[in-house]
């Protein structure tokens, strides 16, 4: 039955149009308190054995159709839900006097309480186990069935938000989109969603009002969710994303705008494990390397050789490609034992980034020394760049250093607004400029990004921070000197375009994210990312600004 | 009570797969069957999560034990499922 199309807007945080049937995450019941028991033990057996019944059932079902690693679990969970012995354990509670919810939550923690004192892979069962007496007691009390949906048909999930525990077995081949009334674009979901590869859109309002089954249209990208689409919105969507999709595919190697100009395309690096696997990605390079696995969890600071070995395996992964070395970016949020900080009120606005250098100068010359030595004869172009500058002679400062060092490109990230402003002086000394959104955004709006509660504060879209990024492109532009972007904003398709055109010169980001943002950015000129820019600039919010540049790079491809 | 010994056979031990195969079998048994490890305390055999928290790893002895008409028989068939590998058989 097709119904009326409603039109509900959210933040587009991993790309794809898909239209399926909804189906709802329900949060784990909650018992009320002081359940009274109805007073007639044998018919509450019977319910609750029905209970058992239906979510074994259910169980038995779903193993049949999982993936393979699902299947073991599943059907040992639909085997609980069948124990006989369990089953006698609740019904002796029921008869004891408990009401029936209350029974089955007993008797299934006196199991998960055993299978977590043997540890080990059965304490993992325990998990399983309490799932099983979420959903019983929900049917019990007439309540939607708990955790992921079980249907026969792929569907698109929507939840207020998703927890880790939510997502671990989530299966790609059964969801179609997740769609959250909550989240922001750096939440959970949006993480999860987009390591998938599964269509999402996150802070959709009004979504979770939607009833279980709706046939619903999930545009990734644009971040619109529409219930019952007309054929011709879902055939225009489709046909938009199709061309996108044909950019994907058709590009690879330097990331280039449809008239010849170009974005080079790097990849963030932070851990050990990362460096091998970024080496084989379709990137012209590194953007930002965070050293700050080198130096946590461990009693004293490494020595130049340990760290020189490090950088050496990088450096040897990308050789004849660019590699962008961040500094060592510590402070009271991330400290390290052998770097003694006073307790500060505020950690974020305290000695951190290239400021524990004033305290510190050997921590930080004996790790330029460190990368220098690596660099030599790697075939790798080093850059080195300071985190948190917030003035010219900080920068300049640094780029002393790194100079003095044999390290002849070192630049300095943008990440407070002071910077941004005063982009022109600290080009000045600094070689380049590297503008990480993430902390820029948090420092020009004064809000913490771990803080959920106002997700639209933490848009990358909003035209203040873009405001930033446009004037710290500029100043690049006039000293004829690189000004890369290597914040989670660089991984969003359209905002990459937005960067291209305030003329930003590179982007970096997770190598999962490089095939959209290359394929969005080929399908438009210099002249058509600047219109971008400037639109968004326009807007008064990043919702309209995010529609605005929408909006137009749509009509751009329809034409 | 007629017993029988036998050892888990499945290399993950007498957990997920091999556990709920062993209690189906024993649920579709036409007596009830007990097991146990040696010295311990003899458990339902239908039930997967007593079975489970026997915590029986490759190669353990379980004894299985049953009363009825065709005692021997189920003994005899229930050994066989838990000598057998079912990550094995399952490829």
């Amino acid at each position: 039955m097709a119904g009326v199309a409603v039109h509900l807007k959210g933040i587009g945080v991993s790309p794809g149009v898909v239209v399926g049937p909804v189906a709802k995450l329900s949060p784990p019941p909650v018992l009320p308190a002081g359940m009274v028991p109805s007073g007639d033990p044998d018919a509450d057996i019977q319910r609750t054995r029905e209970a058992l019944d239906r979510v074994r059932a259910e169980l038995g079902e779903r193993s049949a159709h999982a993936a393979s690693v699902a299947v073991d679990v599943l059907s040992a969970q639909a085997a609980m839900a069948a124990d006989p012995v369990l089953a006698a354990s609740i019904f002796g509670k029921i008869r004891d006097g408990r009401a029936a919810p209350e029974a089955v939550k007993d008797a299934l923690a006196a199991f998960g309480e055993q299978l977590l004192s043997i540890g080990g892979y059965l304490a993992e069962r325990a998990a399983d186990l309490e799932d099983i007496g979420n959903r019983v007691i929900s049917v019990l009390l007439g309540l939607p069935m708990p955790g992921l949906p079980i249907r026969d048909e792929p569907f698109v999930l929507l939840a207020q938000d998703l927890a880790p525990a939510d997502t671990a077995t989530l299966d790609a081949a059964n969801v179609l989109a997740i769609v959250t009334e909550q989240g922001g674009p750096t939440s959970h979901t949006a993480i999860i969603a987009k390591s998938l590869g599964i269509p999402a859109v996150v802070a959709c309002k009004g979504a979770f009002a939607v009833q279980d089954g709706t046939r619903i249209l999930v545009d990734g990208m644009t971040g619109a969710v529409v219930t019952e689409p007309s054929e011709e919105e879902v055939a225009e969507r489709v046909g938009r994303l199709a061309k996108r999709r044909a950019a994907v595919t058709e590009y690879s190697g330097p990331g280039r705008l449809s008239d010849g100009s170009r974005v080079q395309l790097l990849v963030n690096v932070g851990t050990s494990s990362d460096i091998e696997r970024a080496g084989l990605a379709d990137c012209e390079g590194v953007g930002l390397f965070r050293t700050e696995f080198l130096f946590l969890d461990r009693p004293g600071a490494p020595s130049v050789e340990e760290q020189r070995e490090t950088y050496r395996r990088l450096f040897e992964s990308f050789s004849g490609r660019k590699v962008v070395v961040r500094t060592l970016d510590a402070g009271a949020d991330k400290p390290l034992a052998f770097v003694r900080m006073a307790d500060e009120p505020n950690p974020a606005l305290g000695v951190r980034g290239f400021r524990t250098a004033r305290f510190h100068p050997d921590l930080l010359d004996d790790q330029l020394r460190a990368i220098s030595r690596a660099a030599m004869g790697s075939g790798a172009d080093v850059w080195v760049m300071a985190p948190m500058v917030a003035t010219p002679a900080e920068a300049a400062d640094f780029a002393r250093r790194a100079h003095e060092l044999g390290l002849p490109l070192a630049g300095a990230m943008v990440e407070i607004p002071a910077a941004a402003l005063r982009a022109d002086h600290l080009l000045h000394a600094a070689d380049f400029l590297s503008i990480g959104t993430n902390d820029l955004s948090q420092y020009t709006y004064a809000m913490d990004r771990e803080t959920g509660a106002l997700p639209e504060l933490l848009d990358p879209w909003q035209p203040a921070l873009l405001e930033l990024v446009r004037i710290t492109a500029q100043a690049g532009q006039r000293a004829g000197k690189p000004v890369g972007v290597c914040g989670e904003a660089a991984s969003d398709p359209q905002l990459a375009v937005v960067f291209a055109g305030m003329g930003v010169t590179s982007l970096s980001m997770a190598p999962v994210s490089l095939a959209e943002v290359r394929a969005e950015l080929s399908l438009y000129s210099a002249a058509q990312c600047a219109k971008a820019a400037e639109l968004a600039l326009a807007e008064r919010d990043g919702e309209s600004a995010r529609e605005a540049v929408g909006t137009y790079l749509d009509s751009v491809l329809q034409t | 009570m007629p017993e029988i010994r036998a050892k888990v056979g499945s290399a993950v031990g007498l957990h997920a797969r091999p556990a709920a195969l062993f209690a189906a079998a024993a649920a579709a048994s036409p007596v009830p069957v007990m097991v146990c490890k040696p010295g311990g305390d003899p458990v339902d055999a239908r039930s997967i999560l007593s079975v489970l928290t026997l915590d029986a790893r490759f190669g353990d002895e379980l004894i299985l034990s049953a009363e009825g008409p065709r005692a021997a028989e189920t003994l005899a068939s229930l050994a066989q499922v838990l000598e057998t590998d079912h990550d094995q058989a399952q490829g």
